[in-house]
């Protein structure tokens, strides 16, 4: 069933034994993720699978050096995690764009910090240029947010990222907000960039088919506190179909991990949806 | 951005209705003038013929132009002086819970007072002269400063802050970069209505022992019996205080984008 994964190629992220639990004033602490731990390799795109309060958000910001775990660490090319790192792009659920900022000025906004790294103004204009143009939207560099579409705004937010040209991308539920066609061509777009830029990529997603459709790997997480119950590899070549045999296989494996992962205690609804 | 969008028929149908309110007012002006003639002589003084007649002589004359300039002086020093006090008191209540609880009652007390009751003591204490002008002027203005600005530090989303964090910004520009542009719009909302507020103050605080200013010159006027020249400075006060609130709106449509707020 779960192959255990080998490690050919030195890890960019490693992340082990992380454990993580939140406070809160006068009642006990909620364990939300104990003991986890993850290697990605370079160009690899990693699939975190869970329901819903498993932990994967809080994981996805440890990853990106918001959040200090309460035990174990995160490496990026074996260096110790200490805070954000300027080669891993995160990308929220919501594009989070200013709306102040044209779409240009959006997805340049951040590259001239000072813990960046520095840039002269040619190459920051052509950093952003090319980023645009990788999510195809070069005619709309004067708009502002609030005059684009959620899928345009997603694009935007995913250009952002791309203009630092990252090595890693963390992806927290990026197109769970757009609708049924617009994900569907998001992910197309996000599995050329990072094929074409040989980005890894830590993708956390409720949606087993975004999942099955975009990952070299799928991590299955569940359980109450949440960890690993569950390791698939995918080989099929892209372009994807989530109803190809090979993958239909792999998700029903995975709904019976969570049915087992649901007996021992933790309800995943949102997975049993999905399935259904 | 949206002021343009509006279509021109529209927008010159508005400013048509807008200059028939103006002439409405005017009519009824005269009838008063007319009515109140009967009873009291000196009322020919006050209408709008001998009051525009007035204003062009006063303006032609060059005498307004240094009352008008000493006044506006007033309204951007005393505005410049609330926001460098109200915006970083709004920005620390606005993101403070704990200091916004501790506040409210003070401020919501302190805004209620009108201004003009600290006269006798802005007097007793700055003297006479523009400094209890500026001082009374800038705690008028000071509050809608400071509402607007804890406001709009309260709307800000707090997965901008997340994403300025996940860009490893410094806390100078998470400031500058998030939170001044985050909150210019709420902070220019504040500059307007504090405009307005100053503009009617400021003309009963120039009748404070000062010999120059727009309410200085209506004192003037009504010691000098000159009724039409009274009744010019009216006007003239009226007009300026419509364009302060037109600049007002044109500098929030300037810098705040459509949507931002």
């Amino acid at each position: 069933m779960s192959k255990p994964t080998t490690m050919l190629h030195p890890a960019v992220l490693e992340a082990s034994h992380i454990a993580l639990s939140y406070g809160h004033a006068g009642r006990a602490t909620n364990v939300v993720l104990r003991d986890f731990s993850l290697q990605l390799k370079a160009g690899e795109v990693v699939a975190v699978l869970g329901p819903s309060g498993v932990g994967k958000s809080s994981l996805l910001r440890v990853l990106a050096g918001l959040q200090t775990p309460d035990n174990g660490g995160v490496r990026v090319h074996g260096e110790s995690l200490r805070g954000p790192h300027p080669r891993v792009g995160l990308v929220f659920q919501d594009p989070c764009l200013l709306p102040w900022l044209t779409l240009e000025q959006n997805v340049g906004f951040g590259l001239d910090f000072r813990h960046q790294p520095v840039l002269d103004a040619k190459t920051r204009r052509e950093r952003v240029r090319d980023a645009i143009t990788e999510v195809d939207l070069q005619h709309a560099l004067g708009h502002y947010p609030s005059e684009l579409s959620g899928g345009m705004a997603q694009r935007v937010a995913l250009a952002r990222c791309l203009a630092r040209q990252p090595e890693i991308l963390l992806l927290d539920e990026p197109f769970s907000a757009l609708d049924e066609i617009t994900r569907g061509d998001m992910q197309t777009l996000l599995q050329q960039i990072t094929a074409r830029h040989k980005t890894a990529a830590v993708l956390v997603t409720h949606d087993i088919d975004e999942a099955l459709v975009l990952a070299d790997r799928i991590v299955l997480l569940g359980g109450q506190p949440g960890g690993l119950i569950g390791e698939w590899r995918i080989e099929q070549p892209h372009p994807r179909d989530a109803v190809a045999a090979e993958l239909t296989r792999v998700r029903v494996e995975i709904v019976q991990a969570l049915r087992e992962a649901r007996r021992a205690g933790s309800p995943p609804a949102e997975l049993q949806r999905a399935v259904a | 951005m949206n002021a343009t969008s509006i279509p021109l028929h529209r927008s010159s149908a508005r400013i048509g209705l807008s200059l028939f309110g103006l002439f409405v007012l005017l009519v009824l002006w005269s009838l008063g003038i007319h009515v109140l003639g009967k009873s009291m002589p000196l009322a020919g003084a006050l209408s709008p013929g001998d009051t525009f007649h007035s204003l062009y002589d006063l303006l032609a004359r060059n005498e307004l132009t240094r009352h008008t300039l000493t006044s506006l002086k007033r309204v951007m020093v005393s505005l410049l002086a609330a926001l460098a006090l109200g915006v970083p008191i709004g920005v620390a209540v606005g993101s403070s819970r704990a200091l916004d609880s501790g506040t409210s009652g003070a401020f919501q007390f302190l805004r209620m007072i009108s201004p003009l009751s600290w006269m006798p003591i802005a007097v007793m204490i700055f003297g006479i002269g523009d400094s209890p002008i500026y001082f009374l002027l800038t705690i008028t203005a000071v509050w809608p400063i400071i509402l607007n600005t804890s406001a709009g530090v309260r709307q800000l989303n707090p997965r901008w802050l997340l994403l300025a964090r996940s860009l490893s910004a410094t806390r100078g520009e998470i400031l500058w970069r998030i939170v001044v542009p985050g909150i210019l719009g709420h902070v220019l909302t504040g500059v307007r209505v504090a405009i307005g507020m100053i503009w009617i103050l400021l003309i009963p605080c120039e009748m404070l022992g000062v010999s120059s200013g727009l309410g200085y010159f209506i004192l003037d006027t009504r010691d000098r019996l000159a009724y039409s020249e009274l009744m010019a400075a009216i006007v003239l006060i009226g007009a300026l205080g419509f364009l302060l609130d037109a600049l007002a709106q044109r500098l929030h449509r300037h810098w705040v984008p459509a949507g931002t707020d």
